[in-house]
């Protein structure tokens, strides 16, 4: 069964001889527990996709679906919001700076009609490996991976089925990448998550999913297995171009797991 | 014993410091404490809140303070000079000793800034976020009034209220009230519109949070700083016009010893018996400025992008 499908979808900003198609026609599904990854450059549409599925980007055609589910318009109901949850980029931009990690948890868990807020704080945290320590600090009193551990716990609060990533480590430092994309790796085993992920960094891609859609101005050009990708079986010049331009990370993994 | 003492107030301070705060009251406590620690850090900030802390201890003891009865006339000692006997800052026209009417007018002020306090910044922070966060037709239209009140000069639109309400105190705030609110407004729309696209208020989004909750806890937190700064940078103006509004008659009435309206009586005189004026003017004058340096130092402590940089 197919978890979310996209068929046809444009995503557009502005109007007139302003309008931007930021995406164009993208079709792709995501099985249920996989993991699929949305690869390109900056501008490419990627996140795009995600906003537009949660409602955050507003102008859209065509067709999204959350398990057989179609959506409509921009508004989207509370269970949506309780099976679907988003990751954003930038750990230091998604945390509200004048509430403490308890107040971001306690408010989600009440949005959702959770009970039992203490306890469930309390696992949240350990579940993303913070300690009940930082359940009182602000976030500038936390480092970015802590925050964006945070953010991930905010994220599976309302235990989610599908959690869509946004370069969910792109704004870290790279040895806090690695920490984080284990934490995630090990939470989609632990909660039989569904992943869509966007990254432009073919490594993390490579580490966290199984398919791959890689996009170009706002088009998808190739979908591909991540075996593929690794044995750099790219069909489309773009996805060979994109390869061969991150060679030294891909090979460094392909060496590493031979 | 000394010591004792100290190792407790090391405790609670470290208590306070601590960045692992065990508790929703300790982790707020903390971040009271942080902003206390750095406002006292500011000398001049400092001057201005003992000045108002003074100005708040006069007014609740005037009747304590004032060596004699703010409205007691007594003819045969009019317009004495300061040091005189028994009147420390002269009298008045009327023989009505200028230190206690001054002590019993620093209530008058009182009032009239924390009325203004309450109302103009709220009335404009709710027409700010409101329209800052729902944008489209409803912002333009709030927008416009606000732009409407904000092309009359302050004082003229106030005398305009105060002429149509009536004369005194009560209309005089509400018509400074009226007229110092599309300020606050603007800020407070200014700052919905950086703060409502940023990736927390999408994320808050996200959970399925309607717009009432948006406005009021998660925006309003972040405009409130701002705003209390403009308002004690605004108080001096505030004070300024009630004091206008006397002066022309049209604010306090007599024999009220609101400061304004005492200078206004003193411009009679002010060639042969300068204190009459100056008195009230001097305390205007100190009050003004000592919310200006409040302002300042709060400025310092609460503007959340100054301190959430580092």
């Amino acid at each position: 069964m197919s978890r979310l499908e996209f068929e046809g979808l444009n995503v557009w900003f502005g109007d007139g001889p302003d309008r931007v198609d930021a995406v164009k026609g993208a079709t792709f599904e995501v099985p249920s527990g996989a993991s699929f990854g949305l690869v390109g450059e900056s501008g490419s549409g990627k996140s795009t996709i995600l906003r537009a599925l949660v409602g955050l980007a507003r102008h859209w055609s065509g067709r999204m679906a959350v398990a057989e589910a179609p959506v409509t318009g921009f508004k989207r109901s509370k269970a949506f919001y309780k099976d679907v949850q988003m990751v954003f980029q930038d750990p230091y931009a998604s945390l509200h700076p004048r509430q403490t990690v308890d107040a971001v948890l306690a408010e989600t868990l009440k949005l959702h009609g959770i009970g039992d807020v203490e306890n469930r704080i309390e696992q949240l945290l350990l579940d993303v490996g913070l300690g009940p320590k930082f359940r009182f600090r602000y976030p500038h009193q936390l480092s970015g991976g802590q925050r964006q551990r945070v953010a991930i716990a905010r994220a599976l609060a309302p235990e989610p089925s599908v959690i869509l990533l946004d370069e969910p480590t792109s704004a870290l430092d790279v040895s806090v990448q690695a920490e984080v994309l284990n934490l995630l790796v090990d939470l989609r085993k632990a909660h039989q998550l569904t992943y869509l992920m966007v990254s432009h960094d073919l490594a993390v891609v490579g580490h966290m999913c199984e398919r791959i859609a890689v996009m170009q101005a706002g088009e998808i050009v190739e979908i591909m297995s991540v075996e593929d990708m690794r044995e750099m079986k790219a069909a489309h010049p773009y996805t060979r171009q994109l390869l061969q331009a991150s060679l030294g990370y891909v090979g460094e993994e392909m060496h590493g797991g031979a | 014993m000394s010591d004792i003492s100290t190792t407790e107030t090391v405790g609670w301070r470290a208590w306070l410091m601590t960045d692992a705060p065990g508790s929703r009251t300790q982790a707020r406590l903390a971040s009271l404490y942080n902003g206390w620690l750095s406002f006292r850090s500011n000398p001049m900030a400092m001057a201005g809140l003992v000045i108002l802390l003074g100005l708040l201890f006069t007014a609740a003891f005037a009747p304590l303070l004032a060596p004699h009865d703010p409205f007691y006339q007594t003819l045969a000692n009019r317009l004495q000079p300061p040091l005189s006997d028994g009147h420390l800052l002269g009298t008045d026209s009327l023989g009505r000793d200028i230190l206690s009417r001054i002590i019993y007018g620093s209530r008058i002020t009182l009032q009239i800034v924390f009325l203004v306090a309450v109302i103009a910044p709220v009335a404009g922070l709710l027409v700010g976020t409101i329209a800052g966060y729902t944008g489209g037709w409803l912002d333009v239209i709030l927008m416009r009034i606000t732009d409407i009140f904000l092309a009359f000069p302050r004082l003229v639109l106030a005398l305009a209220f105060v002429a149509a309400l009536g004369a005194g105190i009560g209309n005089a705030i509400l018509a400074i009230s009226l007229t110092a609110w599309p300020p606050y407004a603007r800020i407070a729309r200014a700052e919905t519109l950086t703060i409502r696209n940023s990736d927390y208020i999408s994320a808050i989004r996200l959970q399925g949070a309607g717009p009432l909750r948006i406005i009021t806890k998660h925006i309003w937190p972040l405009c409130i700083s701002s705003l209390i700064v403009r308002v004690t940078l605004d108080m001096a103006g505030v004070i300024l016009a009630a004091a206008g509004l006397g002066f022309l008659g049209l604010g306090a009435q007599p024999p009220s010893p609101e400061w304004g309206a005492m200078i206004s009586e003193g411009r009679k005189f002010i060639l042969d018996h300068w204190w009459v004026a100056t008195m009230p003017g001097l305390a205007i004058f100190t009050v003004s400025l000592a919310f200006n340096l409040l302002g300042d130092g709060l400025r310092d402590v609460l503007d959340p992008k100054s301190g959430e940089g580092s």
